[in-house]
């Protein structure tokens, strides 16, 4: 199943002018473990989804939250020559295709 | 010690609207202050740059004459953070004018601590000379050069300054570029209540009703006590959850569990969420864990360049097919025509052109993973970045004709490639800016970098 069925919100934003962060939700206790316990969502995936050495990415899974979160320093700096998502928050869109068994 | 502390969050930006409803609900729960952050470097660079605020003075006016009415009717301190968006010195005083005006016409008199932040180039590079300038991650280059660059700099200054208003017996304190957090943490801490629960619950309130369920309008009322603090909303059918309110220490954080502040790391590893009620959270085991070295947040902006853009549409599906090398033909053409109007004044280093391509990978960049898909239609967007306006626009100009009749090689002929939205076809964007830094300050002492002076506003002219 696709994670964007499993969770209720998918999104991405500005950490700061030069981080990006990526949260995951889920609107249940079921589909949050199911996800944990899958193994798929870690940081050599979130690499290579998004070209980044695997060693800058920061991942980490939140309990209390029901949440995933992935961090990574931006490639062009908020608002810099070439930057074209000022604030950061439509760059999760290929998070939303990942299948989960 | 004092047993609570309970304080409202009027809103997550100043200028973006209090709501009334839910404010003078909270009122009647007794707060010991009303806190509300001003700024924000979520609107970019420009603001801090440019010297201007990202919202417009009448609902800044608007906001302020709630709060500052709301805390001089029940007797208690308004806090207001980083304000005018960046906290700069002309940020704070614009601030300080239109409190004025408030207070004169609405009859209050407010002893108000005027906060400033902005830093002293050369005290700057006297830090950096003794290596009290450190770098977070990512951080962009800095050397003398960029502090002469920027054009404006301030520190982020932590709970202390605002501290020190609040013992002086301030009714107001406008402060400019302060941690979010801290405009909340710093009088319960002040009380000698728990740091560690004075700054999760300051920064649960940073983003007002954000931590709420439904996001809807409202505030955020927050107690403090020894051993716990209770997170609850006031508003359009707001509700605090554990999940809502654990949630929301992710938003905009690269860590969810440890945020740096001035004087130490809160620590949420260990935090415990609970149903109070269906509308209230408590919270329990936030701890801040001191820091050896007291650091202060640098923020910088220095002016890139003057931009014009042009913006349009390619419809013929052979441009599409192979637009890069097209594009690679029109920005050869482009930058001839610049080399020969400007020739040694303008080489090819001190100007920028960008291409964004709407509908294929503009918004993801590189990152994009479906850049090969062939769209019905493009939106072009072509930026040109320059020491100067005229010079920016003058490539602006320049950029028309290569974009309306770089040839292709399946049609035959005279053509015209490139679908122009405006008339004239270039816009003049201004000056743009750049963030300089991603460092803190390691000050000689917590007070050098922080000036505060104390007015009286308002009283004599509407008494």
């Amino acid at each position: 199943m696709k994670l964007s069925k499993l969770a209720n919100l998918i999104r991405s934003k500005n950490a700061g002018p030069f981080s990006l962060t990526f949260d995951i939700m889920f609107p249940n206790e079921e589909n949050y473990l199911r996800v944990k316990k899958s193994g798929v969502l870690n940081a050599s995936m979130f690499a290579k989804l998004y070209k980044c050495p695997p060693d800058k990415v920061r991942f980490f899974e939140c309990d209390n939250a029901r949440a995933f979160k992935f961090s990574i320093p931006r490639i062009i700096f908020q608002g810099d020559l070439g930057d074209a998502d000022l604030h950061g928050g439509q760059q999760f869109v290929p998070l939303t295709e990942i299948e989960i068994p | 010690m004092r047993d609570e502390i309970k304080f409202v969050a009027a809103t997550g930006a100043l200028g973006f609207g209090v709501h009334a409803g839910g404010l003078q609900e909270a009122m009647t729960h007794k707060p010991h202050f009303i806190g509300a952050d001003a700024g924000t470097t979520d609107a970019g660079p420009y603001s801090l740059g440019g010297g201007e605020p990202a919202f417009p003075r009448e609902m800044v006016k608007h906001d302020l004459a709630l709060i500052l009415r709301a805390g001089r009717q029940a007797g208690i301190p308004v806090i207001v953070g980083s304000a005018g968006t960046a906290g700069g010195d002309s940020h704070v005083d614009w601030t300080l004018e239109i409190a004025r005006e408030v207070a004169s016409e609405h009859g209050l008199t407010l002893r108000t601590a005027v906060i400033y932040c902005e830093q002293d180039k050369n005290y700057l590079k006297g830090l950096l000379h003794e290596n009290r300038i450190a770098p977070l991650s990512p951080a962009p280059h800095v050397d003398e050069g960029v502090i002469d660059r920027s054009s404006r700099i301030v520190g982020m200054m932590g709970v202390e300054p605002l501290q020190r208003a609040l013992e002086a017996g301030a009714d107001f304190v406008l402060a400019g570029r302060c941690s979010d957090s801290a405009l909340y943490a710093a009088l319960p801490i002040l009380s000698g209540l728990p740091e560690g629960l004075a700054w999760h619950a300051g920064k649960v309130s940073e983003c007002g009703t954000m931590a709420t369920e439904s996001m809807g309008k409202g505030v955020l009322f927050s107690t403090i006590r020894a051993d716990h603090a209770v997170i609850r909303a006031f508003g359009e059918d707001l509700r605090c959850t554990p999940q809502s309110v654990a949630a929301h220490s992710l938003y905009e954080n690269t860590d969810p569990y440890l945020h740096k502040e001035s004087s130490g790391t809160l620590d949420l590893s260990r935090s415990t969420f609970e149903a109070v009620d269906d509308v209230s959270v408590r919270i329990k085991g936030s701890t801040l864990i001191p820091s050896d070295t007291y650091t202060v947040k640098l923020e910088g902006a220095e002016l890139v360049g003057y931009q014009s853009v042009i913006i349009g549409g390619i419809r013929d599906p052979f441009i599409i097919r192979r637009l890069d090398a097209w594009l690679a033909g029109v920005r050869q053409r482009i930058e001839a025509a610049v080399d020969q109007v400007f020739g040694s004044r303008l080489p090819k280093d001190r100007y920028h052109l960008n291409f964004h391509i709407y509908g294929r990978d503009a918004v993801m960049g590189s990152l994009e993973p479906n850049s090969g898909t062939i769209a019905n239609e493009v939106g072009l967007v072509v930026e040109a970045t320059a020491p100067t306006q005229e010079m920016a626009t003058k490539i602006a100009i320049l950029c028309r004709q290569p974009l309306l009749h770089h040839p292709v090689e399946e049609w035959k002929g005279a053509i015209t490639t490139f679908a122009c939205l405006h008339n004239p076809a270039h816009i003049e964007r201004g000056p743009v800016y750049r963030f300089t830094f991603n460092h803190v300050a390691l000050p000689h002492n917590r007070e050098e970098m922080f000036r505060t002076k104390f007015i009286d506003i308002g009283g004599s002219k509407s008494a």
